[in-house]
């Protein structure tokens, strides 16, 4: 039986220019030790919120970021919600690959930023946009 | 205009990223670089990255860049200071910086770079500035 998550608070921030990235990264970083979360955890987390606030940006022309401190049983984490309204992504499975790339980045972003973290979800309808909702346990 | 300097030690150039980097900066460094490279004639590029609190796949990228660029102008460049964290996280991410030299310390990627300077001033030199 899967426990219900409960949300302990929540802060959304645009994603409209590379600075927004920073701020995203800053974000992530103040919450991650506030939830005491070891340097490396901190390190990836972090890692992982700047690909995909970069992907936001750079794909989906711009978005958002919301954090949330969560509790599920005795447990808590941070997740992590982007959001654009791009072209969205035909092929999620091909974008997921290692060193596939429509941009600048490295393709890296996706599929690395998935093993930065415990749990990954994306959602994207062609011409709607993408949805990318990420969780790391403390 | 925040910018990230890069100061001149000899045949040298050294660079101390100490800010939290956006895109356009990273972009802005590598272009700074290879001019300098050419104008100074430096044979080596110093990055010291211990400040740095993350280094993503945007930025793994900019290094890359900047030590590819650096040798095709006839400078080698050693990427000294990773945190460990930072480091776990790269390798996790699946980057491994390749083509990038890397030392622990200042000190250390000095003496790699002077290494590299004093054997070319012998006449012994690398295998990659052979014609």
């Amino acid at each position: 039986m899967e426990l219900t998550m409960n949300i302990v608070k929540r802060e959304t921030q645009p994603l409209k220019n590379s600075n927004d990235v920073v701020l995203a990264r800053q974000k992530v970083r103040q919450w991650a030790i506030e939830l005491r979360f070891s340097l490396v955890d901190q390190t990836k987390l972090v890692t992982a919120a700047s690909e995909l606030a970069r992907n936001a940006l750079d794909h989906g022309k711009g978005g958002s970021m919301t954090a949330e401190v969560i509790t599920s049983g005795a447990k808590s984490g941070l997740r992590l919600v982007f959001e654009d309204q791009g072209p969205g992504i035909p092929n999620i499975d091909l974008a997921l690959k290692d060193g596939y790339t429509s941009a600048s980045g490295m393709g890296l972003g996706l599929g690395g930023s998935k093993r930065l973290v415990n749990e990954f979800d994306i959602q994207s309808e062609v011409g709607k946009g993408t949805k990318v909702t990420v969780i790391r346990w403390k | 205009m925040e910018k990230i300097p890069v100061l001149r030690m000899g045949p040298l150039l050294l660079i101390t990223i100490q800010i939290d980097m956006h895109d356009k900066l990273a972009l802005q460094l590598q272009d700074d670089v290879t001019h300098r490279i050419s104008e100074y004639g430096s044979t080596g590029v110093l990055i010291d990255i211990s400040s740095l609190e993350i280094v993503d796949s945007f930025i793994g990228r900019m290094l890359a860049n900047i030590a590819a660029m650096s040798r095709v102008l006839g400078a080698d460049t050693v990427v000294v200071g990773m945190q460990p964290a930072v480091a776990i996280t790269l390798v996790e991410l699946g980057m491994s910086l390749p083509g990038v030299r890397t030392a622990l310390t200042v000190e250390a990627g000095m003496e790699l770079l002077l290494g590299a300077v004093a054997e070319d001033a012998n006449g012994t030199d690398h295998e990659h500035r052979q014609a």
